[in-house]
């Protein structure tokens, strides 16, 4: 058979003859010369085994909807409609004092995380806390800001500027808030199963949800605000 | 007090009212009584057979992807029952609204009809048989015991159930979209369709598309993590290559939907300017965003298509499959280049010559590893001994089929001459070419070359070849005669007709219809039938073709966890090299199996997500609030569950392994 001169790679391909003899236990069958068709003495793969590349995965697929948002804002971003521009609008220092409200949030998230690898669940709690304290302020910030441009008359409805601006900070300030939920819910868990492998697990997951958002907006930043000024 | 009354009445019904009720429509009253007297003879039945208890415990709450991939494939054949009604009633509308006849459908009615019928064909049936398909064959091809996450795997299928349910809803209350299936603004605004239709259609694809969206992040995470050990990337059976790449495909292309819908849904609830006439919306922006993710969809359909024919004939002709990194390359410069065709849906946007120059050139580019792959698969065949069994005659039927298909698309990739055809009957005729004469005759293919593994016995030969004949004769009457009227001019979408010469092809078109319709049929009879002959038709050593895969070499139906031992892969035929070099089945020293424990958790998110679209499709917020806290509150108390396996006993194996020998020795 060509197909086994091409296939076989340290093993001989030999025919057994008593092939179909199923009588005795096959692995006592086994000669040198015939490969293993099957694992004896199997660990099954871990709970939690694809997580961390299913949650990659996941990231890279809400990367994509920001990025159908992003690119909504730079083909729609400068039609204004005859109302106001970014330059009009931005705050820059208010923006930035909530971008940092946002890097601080995910620099105390890195906390946590060292925390758990030291297995010191109180210190965790403490950390998550502040990490949400952080978050908190940043989406109180942000709904401060989208308030302010309301009341101006600048809605979401005035132009395809405004529609694209809202719907782009609004996804991300509405990723924020459920990384929040989640955050709430993970302390719960914590507090009620301490730091048991799944509770790990979903900590490394939320801190990857986390500094994706802060990634995130970095993009926001230069692209809307920044640039937006310079407009 | 009056207006108190309708205040608190809106409150609780939003903007429903009774006129929703399509009572004046008969056909639309007929169809309603049909499926009321069927649904209530099936539910009375299964509360006869006292069968509501065994569907819950064993199927609806299975995290097995055997038992989950199967229910796919009923919702897929389900949905393919109503998505053909539209298309024998689109038929007949056209085959008589000719001499001053205005047809039997009125315009609001055959708008509604068409968009179904697209709606339903992509989302509901297309997309079900391929998940399906992939569920119950890749982990068994890749020696696996299910897929990475079991739990999200069920909540995938029950959403792309709510999916279908709140399209299935608009049949009866309230209307459909009227936009055709991709609901292009301005036309999809509120301001031109302010009725519920487009926002059931939206929701609709919404909660389908997240169920789409999550089952393809599985199976990649499936794909790559789980592959029995020696399956290194190159020995990956043909039919799981393609699933990796539909699935990447998938997660890479859904979002986009995702988005693009959700944009959509603001322009109709909130008022934004995202694709409106004025405030500088841009309803090209849809246009293009809606085919970034459509034109990979396509793919994502076919992709799997092909992996079935390339197992398919490697299987029938009793060869290894010719140019098996060939065919691997093909695959994946098709999943890359689908990124880069999407403009080739409206070359007529007007966006100049060297944009469309680019993209008529890629889309042409495509037709290269597609035709590798016709000669990989007719080198398989040359020499071969081949098998005209039902899976083989579907996979020639393909080959000639799609050909015709193919060379017509790259005729619609020439940009000047897509100006003459855009949008008429030319194009219908060439998707349903590719996507009939490739989707769905590789869904045939593989519906009756798995059957007997996920079954344990085979399809009855003599209805499916009946199916089968009836079928591609069918295909050929009704969408032949679509490319003649397409060059004559006719454009899509139509619903009466003026000029007389044109008549006799829209009845040839209606009576390749009545073929098809008479294809479906006796396919059901041939799923019938072999029930009933199921003892004849038994396969009792899980391996009824001869086959060259692992999925062969576990019994059928396989146990719950698949494989009593995990095997070790040595070639892209596993199974076949298992044959030919005398592996014996181990038969001791079984070891317990940890198993994803069953749970209700997603059958009750679907019902939610229903219960949650259905409020905002008819403005009744408090149903909508209901549902979206609910099914947050749901999967969050699912999280509080941390015990979600239990051991499959090693005596149980021992058990099943020992009436699987039973079996095999009683055939010997």
């Amino acid at each position: 058979m060509t197909t086994l001169a091409t296939t076989g790679d340290a093993f001989v391909a030999t025919r057994d003859t008593a092939a179909d003899s199923h009588g005795a236990a096959a692995a006592s069958q086994r000669t040198a010369a015939t490969p293993q068709f099957y694992v004896l003495d199997e660990h099954p793969h871990p709970a939690g085994y694809s997580t961390p590349l299913g949650f990659w995965l996941y990231i890279m697929s809400d990367c994509l909807l920001f990025s159908v948002l992003f690119a909504t804002y730079g083909v729609l971003g400068g039609n204004y409609a005859a109302g106001p521009s970014p330059r009009d609008l931005f705050d820059l220092p208010l923006v930035a004092v909530n971008t940092t409200m946002l890097l601080l949030s995910s620099i105390t998230y890195g906390f946590a995380m060292l925390a758990m690898q030291d297995n010191r669940a109180g210190r965790v709690q403490m950390w998550l806390a502040v990490t949400a304290f952080f978050g908190l302020c940043f989406i109180g910030i942000e709904l401060y800001e989208f308030a302010d441009f309301i009341r101006q008359g600048a809605t979401p409805q005035r132009s395809a500027f405004l529609s694209s601006f809202f719907t782009l900070v609004g996804t991300h300030g509405l990723h924020v808030t459920t990384g929040l939920v989640w955050m709430v819910t993970l302390m719960t868990q914590v507090a009620r199963y301490g730091l048991i492998e799944a509770n790990r697990r979903r900590l490394m997951c939320l801190s990857m949800f986390w500094h994706f958002l802060d990634v995130v907006w970095i993009g926001v930043f230069t692209f809307v605000y920044l640039m937006g000024m310079l407009r | 007090m009056l207006e108190n009354n309708s205040t608190l009445l809106k409150f609780i019904f939003g903007r429903f009212t009774l006129d929703a009720l399509p009572i004046h429509e008969p056909i639309l009253v007929v169809t309603f009584i049909m499926v009321a007297l069927g649904g209530t003879a099936v539910l009375g039945a299964l509360t006869y057979f006292r069968l509501w208890g065994y569907l819950w415990r064993e199927w609806f709450t299975s995290i097995d992807h055997k038992r989950i991939g199967i229910m796919y494939m009923v919702l897929g054949i389900i949905m393919l029952l109503r998505g053909f009604a539209d298309a024998l009633m689109m038929r007949a509308q056209q085959a008589l609204a000719f001499g001053g006849s205005e047809g039997f459908l009125p315009a609001h009615h055959y708008d509604q009809v068409f968009t179904a019928h697209g709606v339903i064909m992509i989302f509901f049936v297309a997309m079900p048989m391929i998940v399906g398909l992939i569920n119950i064959v890749v982990p068994l091809q890749i020696g696996a015991r299910d897929v990475s996450f079991p739990f999200l795997n069920n909540f995938s299928f029950w959403m792309t159930v709510a999916g279908a349910i709140i399209v299935m809803i608009s049949l009866f209350v309230g209307v459909f979209a009227r936009t055709g299936w991709l609901a292009y603004p301005p036309l999809s605004e509120y301001a031109y369709s302010p009725d519920v239709g487009v926002d059931y259609y939206i929701w609709g694809l919404q909660v389908a598309g997240l169920g789409t969206l999550l089952s393809g992040v599985n199976f990649v995470c499936t794909i790559v993590k789980l592959r029995a050990p020696g399956m290194t990337i190159m020995k990956m059976p043909i039919f799981t290559w393609t699933a990796l790449c539909t699935n990447i495909l998938i997660v890479a292309a859904f979002p986009i939907l995702t988005a693009v819908l959700a944009l959509l849904t603001l322009d109709r609830y909130v008022g934004t300017d995202f694709f409106t006439n004025d405030f500088g919306g841009n309803p090209m922006m849809y246009v293009n965003l809606i085919w970034i993710w459509g034109h990979p969809e396509v793919y994502i359909l076919i992709l799997p298509a092909f992996g079935v024919f390339s197992e398919v004939t490697a299987t029938f002709c009793g060869k290894r499959l010719f140019g098996y990194t060939s065919m691997v390359y093909a695959t994946v410069v098709i999943t890359i280049l689908s990124y880069l065709v999407w403009l080739h849906h409206f070359f007529t946007m007007g966006s100049g010559a060297s944009v469309n120059s680019f993209f008529g050139i890629t889309t042409m580019i495509i037709s290269i590893p597609t035709g590798a792959k016709m000669f990989n698969w007719l080198f398989t065949m040359y020499r071969g001994r081949i098998r005209f069994e039902l899976p083989m005659m579907w996979t020639i039927a393909f080959m000639i089929t799609f050909v015709i298909g193919g060379m017509t698309g790259v005729l619609l990739a020439v940009p000047p001459a897509d100006f003459e055809l855009h949008n008429s009957l030319f194009l219908i005729a060439h998707f349903h070419n590719v996507i009939i004469g490739g989707v769905l005759f590789g869904m045939f293919a593989g519906i009756n070359y798995w059957f007997p593994k996920a079954f344990g016995f085979r399809l009855d030969p003599f209805w499916g070849k009946l199916s089968f004949w009836f079928w591609v004769v069918g295909f050929y009457f009704a969408f032949m005669p679509l490319y003649v009227l397409g060059l004559m001019g006719v454009t899509r979408r139509l619903r009466v007709f003026d000029i007389p010469s044109l008549h006799i092809w829209f009845i040839i078109a209606a009576f390749g219809a009545l073929l098809i319709a008479a294809g479906i049929g006796c396919f059901l009879v041939q799923i019938g039938v072999s029930v009933l002959k199921r003892e004849e038709l038994r396969d009792t050593t899980g391996d009824p073709w001869n086959g060259r895969t692992l999925e062969w070499s576990t019994s059928s139906p396989p146990p719950a966890y698949n494989f009593a031992f995990t095997p070790i892969v040595y070639s892209a035929d596993a199974w076949w090299d298992m044959k030919e070099r005398g592996y014996h089945r181990p038969l001791t020293g079984f070891r317990p199996i940890p198993m994803p424990r069953n749970t209700p958790t997603g059958i009750i998110l679907g019902g939610l997500s229903v219960a949650f679209s259905f409020g905002m499709i008819w403005y009744i917020w408090w149903l909508a609030a209901l549902g979206f806290i609910g099914a947050i509150a749901v999967g969050i108390a699912h999280t509080f569950n941390y015990k979600r396996e239990y051991d499959f006993s090693a005596d149980d194996i021992a058990r099943t392994e020992a009436a699987r020998t039973h079996l095999l020795g009683a055939k010997a």
